[in-house]
């Protein structure tokens, strides 16, 4: 679909986003955008699945934390599935890893 | 047996384009692994050198993507440990280094988290306006002995 996003699924209670690529200052423009287009429709589960992500940056786990507040806003929920050890490394930096539900499974993050 | 650094000091000149990025980063890897670093301090140099990188851009030179920036990469020695030297040299906005500062972490929000990532990842960070305009940026890291 673009750089970053590899597919997005619509499921009954669930959305799920499977990104990829390189998700740095070149390509978060266009991954925020993407992903507050899904926000907007207000999935009371949001999966990001990042397991084809090969780098991300501070810039993409920045959008990730405004797609985390908005969906908070809405009452729903984010969950974060299959970071490799890399990208989660980044997240583990920041602290951040203590602030998303990070899980090992889509099966896991649709039972949210 | 991890070898001992022996390459040349490794310059590049990039434009103030996050399409440089990548550029910088496979320089970065090659450096690194030739300096003799596991591959997740690897994966580290990168990810602290791209946010340096992407401070100049954002910051230093406010977004303009014309404007040259200078990296060195150098294998150093000092007593018993080995690491890599980088200098990222811009000619951008000069700052006081002290204002030059990650913000608290249980303050949640997007973005500033990448001064904060370098400071983690490099053994050393100095930050000093040029002379002639714009900032250098001295970082060093260590490999694990």
């Amino acid at each position: 679909m673009t750089d970053t996003i590899k597919q997005i699924r619509r499921l009954p209670r669930a959305t799920v986003v499977e990104a990829q690529g390189e998700i740095d200052l070149r390509f978060q423009p266009e991954f925020q955008r993407a992903m507050l287009e899904v926000c907007a429709e207000k999935p009371p589960v949001l999966v990001v699945h990042l397991g084809e992500v090969s780098y991300m940056d501070s810039s993409g786990v920045g959008t990730l934390v405004k797609i985390a507040q908005t969906v908070r806003h809405y009452d729903g929920k984010l969950a974060l599935v299959s970071p490799t050890p890399r990208v989660r490394s980044v997240f583990e930096i920041t602290t951040l890893d203590r602030y998303f539900t990070i899980l090992a499974s889509e099966e896991e993050a649709l039972a949210l | 047996m991890k070898t001992e650094p022996h390459q040349e000091p490794i310059h590049l000149c990039v434009n103030s384009h996050a399409a440089a990025l990548p550029k910088v980063r496979e320089a970065v890897r090659g450096a690194a692994r030739a300096a003799g670093f596991d591959e997740e301090s690897v994966h580290h140099l990168i990810l602290a050198i791209d946010e340096a990188m992407a401070n100049v851009i954002k910051h230093g030179y406010e977004g303009r993507s014309d404007q040259p920036v200078e990296i060195e990469l150098r294998c150093t020695r000092e007593a018993q440990l080995v690491g890599l030297a980088v200098t990222i040299r811009d000619y951008g906005r000069q700052v006081h280094p002290d204002s030059i500062d990650g913000r608290p972490l249980n303050d949640v929000r997007p973005g500033g988290l990448g001064v904060h990532i370098i400071r983690t990842i490099m053994d050393r960070v100095t930050y000093c306006p040029a002379e002639g305009g714009g900032m250098r940026l001295e970082m060093v890291k260590f490999r694990k002995p």
